[in-house]
Formats: structure tokens, C-alpha cells, sequence
């Protein structure tokens, strides 16, 4: 979480000075300094959780190091899974949180001629990212343990793909399916990278 | 400060630490090595609590602040066993201080979202008495520098006379204090508070009833944390009157005093702890030669004692391993700043292979705990406080400041584990928390709303 609110603050910094530069009543070149910082900010995110996984790796050979039997008492994949979820939760509470505090409030939504459904769409979007950053966490980290650079390029590609397709909002089908998809299929890989496997799966359901 | 308790030492330390935090005012065993430290630290938080009194009980705040310093680090000769058991229970520890310090913050945000007494201007503390109404900027900057100097003097006299007090042995003198700035916390500041909530809410109470519960409050109150109480109820009554007040410095400290002081407050933790002629590594290396207890009264301990009932033959078999523990414990010591935590080794029972003790032992393993002093409590709440109150991105910089601030916690609890010795609390979690809120209100939230406004999502 502390890793992700340092990439945002960094990537905020240089939108800042960005927009400080530039001229304020250029609507289109605000539009387009906007999109550059949202696709900086995405590549600072991914380099961040790089430097969050090299710090682990770290810790954890501190750790088999001290233990008595050679293992570390936690291991890799438990930690890209709190990594991925603490980069999610971070990521939601900073995009709900203000939302929901206003929501507590008087008013109307839309009345502007915006959507109606800002509310709601703003809900499915974070939860959708919250669940990606997870994924991405696992998948991030193993394709960082078995020198997969693929898995670390998809991983990085989904992400800006996902946040490129929120800049259709609000024709919210074309951000929201698209994210949907990507969650399932990064959900689905992610579970199968964890050791899981279509028997398990029917094992599960199936109560045995 | 942060400091390193042993727990089990002697059979009355199980039995003092398990049923109150802090021991009363006098050192209930002398010759124990643990209790030294934390009247240290108990009076080290006395004295800042009072250093940084309010108008209003200038005791309380000396005392929270300064109850952290004393953390003796014991070094056993098992230093790998230490190690391992300290990494091993380095994370419990961490969630164990993790859990009031929250529970503080919340408390204090809630407080201040919700009434509004406490966003009011409503003058200033006698320590503060430059205003900052001024039409200029340099002025103000001016006059919270001169307000910041002035509280830091304060807060350095207040611990020097502690000092000078423990070093004489005036006990009764300290006693006395504390228990005169613990009663107007619980009494006074409760009745405003409770005042204020009610107003907020539109509720009615009638005297008597309001009579009732304030008495049965403080008083409860007063019992568990100056004698005998059960340990979450007296964490519980801490973590109220730390959250009381950072809510009457969050009031009553002008905007800009506010963070110069934290940031100078710091500081001053940094050096109070570590420096040789620092006042609180001198409490702390007094309290070790006398092999007294510190006062626990203004150190939050997450201890757990199980070893309350102890029976007649393992005390008498814990008489040896005591000694051999007193022996070792001699040698460490440090205060940290304001704010100690207190880990136990474990490993100083373990040297001691005693038969009837080795279950002892392994009881006592789960005593370790940590101790925080209140003042590390404080001025984080009010750190995130003035965060919640001030910040035009509302809830952003506010998660982002409490985030910072248990990060640093984070980092400090591992550095105590590396050094084993009494560590300032505040500097780093300050400093995380300041170079956060400002960062925060300035750069994220414009950034943050102009994509909420667009429902760009990064």
C-alpha cells in the first residue's frame, strides 16, 4: 500500500508540473497532458511493484536465513498475493473513498447531464481494479521469480489497456466489459500460476 | 520510545505486568531489572506529558509524552535464539502496536468529522501565545517558529525537572503529579468531550445522569491505570486519554505551530534518546542503576501475562533464574524517546535451566509484548487529526497520513529489533506523516480529482 501511494505521489508530481507549464485554457492539451499522466502513472505503478517484489525477495532469503529449518516461514506467493491486495485496496480507497463521503451528502447525481449511474459505474470500476491489482500481483511476481518477462509485459499491457478504456467513460460499456474479461482471464491465469487446476476446482465446488 | 521489556522476572512483575500496565506509584520490586524501565519511561511520559501541558493540565500532556523512554535492551548470550525469537515475534509486535495506535486515530478523526468543537478556533494555550492572524506571510511563519520554541522549552524544562526529581528521589513528588494530570484527563477533558458529543448530536442529559458517568468513568479509570485492572480495559483507557489529548492540541495549537512542533518535536525525540547527556537516556541509565521500575503509568504495554497464578514452588524455583536475569538486565538499558516499546526476551528466562521454571518459560513466551509511550500516541493522532481537519482533499491525505504513519511505525519496531535498544518513536513516522500530507494535498488531490471528475481510473 505504502508503495503504490509513493507512485502515485511521484506520478502526481510530474502531472503537476506538467500542468503547471502549460496553459490552463488549452482544453485540448489539458485533455492530452491528462492522458500522459494517467499512462506515467500506470508505468510508475508496475515499477513500483518491481521494487516492492525486489524488496521481498530480499526479506525472505533474510528470513530462511534465520529459520531453523531452511524455509521461511512465508512464502513468495502468499506475499504477491498481500502485495497485490494491498496495492488494490490502496488504489480503491483512493478512487472511493471521497466518492462515498459525498455520497453521505445532499444532491443529485447527473444533474449536469452527466450519467446517472456515475455512482454505481464508479463502484463496479474500483472493485473490477481492486480484483486486477490482486492478479496482477501474483502474476507480476511469479513472472518475476521465473524470469518470465512475457507474464511481466502482459501484466503491465493489461494494465494500461484497462486504464486506457476507462477514457470511453461514460459510454461505461466500453470500459467495463473489457475490464470484466481481463479480470476473468487474469483471474483464471493467476489461478492456474497458484497451483490450481480445473480438478481442484470441481473438487471444490463439489464439496469433496 | 520504544523499548524491550523482559517480562517475566520477577513472580510480582507477572502479576503487576498482567493486571496493570503500570505499577502505582512505587516500584513494587526493587530489585527488578524490567520494572526499572518502565518507571523511566513512566516518568520520562510524566515529564513530557507536562512538557507539553495544555492550558489546561499542563501534567497530562508531560506525561504522555514522556512515558516511552526507557527500554533496556537486555543482550543474552543466546543472541541467535534472540534474534530468531525477536524476527519471529518482531511481527506480532508490530500488529500488537498497530491495533491502538488505529483505534486512537479513528477515534481522534471521527471526533473531529463529526463535531465541530474541535475545528473551532477558540484562542490559544499559554505555551502558543503568538497568534497567527497576521496579515503577512513571513510574520506568521515568524510567530509559529517563536510558538514552536517557546512549547519546546517547555516540554525540555519539564523533562530535565523530571529528571532532577527521579535523580533525588522524590517519588511521592512524581506520584503526585501523575496522578493530579491523570485526574483532570479523565475528569475534565471527559465532560467537554462528552459535552460536545451530545451538543453535536442534539441529545439531552440531565446532570445527574452526566454526574454518574463521568464518576464512573474516571474513577474506573484511575484504578486501572495507576493500581490493578485488566490489561485491555487499562489499554483501552490509555488509548481514550491519548485520543482526548491530541484532540485538545489538535483545538488549541495554531495551524502552522502545529506542524513546526512536530516537526521540532521530533527532533528533540531524536536527540532526548540518543544523545549521552540527553534527559531521557539519563532517566533511563539512572533507573538502571537503582534497578527500579519506571513508572508505567504513561507507556501503553501490549504485554499479555499468563503467568499470573503462580504457584509456591515455581516462584521459589524462579528466586535463581531471577537473579541470573536481574544480573544480565543490568548491563541494558536504553530510553528511547518519548516513546519506548518494550519487547520481552525471552531468552533472558532461557539461560536459566531450571526444571520447575521451564514451563514458566514457555508461559512467558507469550508475554512478550511492546511498550509505546502515550506521547508517540498523541502526536501521531494528532498528526492525522490535523490532517482530517485541515486538508481540503478530506480523506485522501488523511489515508495517506495514517498509511505513512504506520509505516514508519513499521520501520521503527524493525530497527528496534536490529539495535535492541530504546529507539525514538516519533521521528520517522513524523516525518513519513508530514512529507506525505503535504505532498498529498498539493500534488495527489488535484490530480486525484481532475480523474474523478473525467472517472479515469489509474
Amino acid at each position: 500500500a505504502f508503495f503504490w501511494l509513493v507512485s502515485l505521489l511521484l506520478s502526481s508530481l510530474i502531472w503537476f508540473i506538467a500542468v503547471k507549464a502549460s496553459d490552463p485554457r488549452d482544453q485540448p492539451l489539458q485533455k492530452g497532458l491528462l492522458i500522459f499522466g494517467v499512462m506515467f502513472s500506470v508505468l510508475l505503478q508496475e515499477a513500483f511493484r518491481f521494487l516492492y517484489y525486489k524488496l521481498l525477495r530480499k526479506a525472505i532469503e533474510g528470513l530462511v536465513a534465520l529459520s531453523e529449518d531452511g524455509c521461511s516461514p512465508i512464502s513468495i506467493e502468499q506475499m504477491a498475493y498481500v502485495a497485490g491486495v494491498g496495492f488494490g485496496l490502496m488504489s480503491g480507497a483512493f478512487s472511493m473513498i471521497n466518492l462515498l463521503a459525498d455520497a453521505l451528502g445532499p444532491g443529485t447525481v447527473g444533474i449536469h447531464g452527466d450519467s446517472q449511474l456515475y455512482f454505481l459505474t464508479s463502484a463496479f470500476m474500483t472493485m473490477v481494479l481492486i480484483f486486477l491489482h490482486t492478479f496482477w500481483g501474483i502474476l507480476f511476481f511469479h513472472g518475476c521469480e521465473h524470469r518470465r518477462w512475457w507474464e511481466i509485459t502482459a501484466v503491465v499491457v493489461m494494465h494500461l489497456a484497462v486504464s486506457g478504456s476507462t477514457f470511453c467513460n461514460p459510454l461505461y460499456v466500453g470500459s467495463l466489459v473489457p475490464s470484466y474479461l481481463l479480470m476473468a482471464a487474469a483471474a483464471a491465469w493467476a489461478y492456474l500460476l497458484s497451483g490450481g487446476s480445473a480438478q481442484n476446482l470441481r473438487r471444490f465446488l463439489l464439496c469433496k | 520510545m520504544i523499548t524491550f521489556t523482559n517480562n517475566s522476572d520477577s513472580e510480582e512483575e507477572p502479576c503487576n505486568e498482567r493486571t496493570s500496565l503500570m505499577s502505582a506509584e512505587s516500584p513494587p520490586v526493587p530489585s527488578y531489572q524490567d520494572g526499572l524501565q518502565a518507571s523511566e519511561a513512566g516518568e520520562a511520559q510524566a515529564h513530557r506529558k507536562r512538557r507539553t501541558g495544555s492550558s489546561r493540565s499542563p501534567n497530562n500532556i508531560a506525561d504522555g509524552d514522556m512515558s516511552d523512554s526507557g527500554v533496556p535492551v537486555r543482550e543474552s548470550a543466546l543472541e541467535n535464539e534472540e534474534e530468531e525469537l525477536t524476527l519471529k515475534y518482531g511481527a506480532k509486535h508490530v500488529i500488537m502496536l498497530f491495533v491502538p495506535v488505529t483505534l486512537c486515530m479513528i477515534v481522534v478523526v471521527a471526533t473531529i468529522k463529526s463535531v465541530r468543537f474541535y475545528t473551532e478556533k477558540n484562542g490559544q494555550l499559554i505555551y502558543t501565545p503568538f497568534t497567527e492572524d497576521t496579515p503577512s506571510v513571513g510574520q506568521r511563519l515568524l510567530n509559529s517558529v517563536l510558538n514552536t520554541i517557546i512549547m519546546i522549552s517547555v516540554i525540555v524544562v519539564m523533562t530535565v525537572f523530571l529528571v532532577v526529581l527521579y535523580k533525588y528521589r522524590c517519588y511521592k513528588f512524581i506520584h503526585g503529579w501523575l496522578i493530579l494530570s491523570s485526574l483532570m484527563l479523565l475528569f475534565l477533558f471527559t465532560y467537554i468531550y462528552l459535552g460536545e458529543v451530545l451538543k453535536t448530536y442534539n441529545v439531552a442529559m440531565d446532570y445527574p445522569t452526566l454526574f454518574l458517568v463521568i464518576w464512573n468513568f474516571g474513577a474506573v479509570g484511575m484504578i486501572c491505570i495507576h493500581w490493578k485492572g485488566p490489561l485491555q480495559l487499562q489499554q483501552a483507557y490509555l488509548i481514550m486519554i491519548s485520543a482526548l489529548m491530541a484532540l485538545v492540541f489538535i483545538k488549541y495549537l495554531p495551524e502552522w505551530s502545529a506542524w513546526v512542533i512536530l516537526g521540532a518535536i521530533s527532533i528533540y525525540d531524536l536527540m532526548a534518546v540518543l544523545c549521552p547527556k540527553g534527559p531521557l537516556r539519563m532517566l533511563v541509565e539512572t533507573a538502571q542503576e537503582r534497578n527500579e521500575p519506571i513508572f508505567p503509568a504513561l507507556i501503553y504495554s501490549s504485554a499479555m501475562m499468563w503467568t499470573v497464578g503462580m504457584a509456591k514452588p515455581d516462584t521459589a524455583a524462579r528466586g535463581p533464574s531471577q537473579q541470573a536475569w536481574d544480573a544480565g538486565e543490568d548491563g541494558r538499558e536504553n530510553h528511547r524517546s518519548p516513546s519506548h516499546t518494550d519487547s520481552q526476551m525471552s531468552e533472558t528466562r532461557s539461560p536459566v535451566p531450571t526444571r520447575p521454571t521451564t514451563s514458566l518459560e514457555e508461559l512467558e513466551e507469550e508475554e512478550r509484548g511492546v511498550k509505546l509511550g502515550l506521547g508517540d500516541f498523541i502526536f501521531y493522532s494528532v498528526l492525522v487529526g490535523k490532517a482530517a481537519a485541515t486538508a481540503s482533499g478530506d480523506w485522501n491525505t488523511t489515508l495517506a497520513c495514517f498509511v505513512a504513519i504506520l509505516i514508519g511505525l513499521c520501520l521503527t519496531l524493525l530497527l528496534l529489533a536490529v539495535f535492541k535498544k530504546a529507539l525514538p518513536a516519533l521521528p520517522i513516522s513524523i516525518t513519513f506523516g508530514l512529507v506525505f500530507y503535504f505532498s498529498t494535498d498539493n500534488l495527489v488531490r488535484p490530480f486525484m480529482d481532475t480523474l474523478a471528475s473525467h472517472q479515469l481510473y489509474i
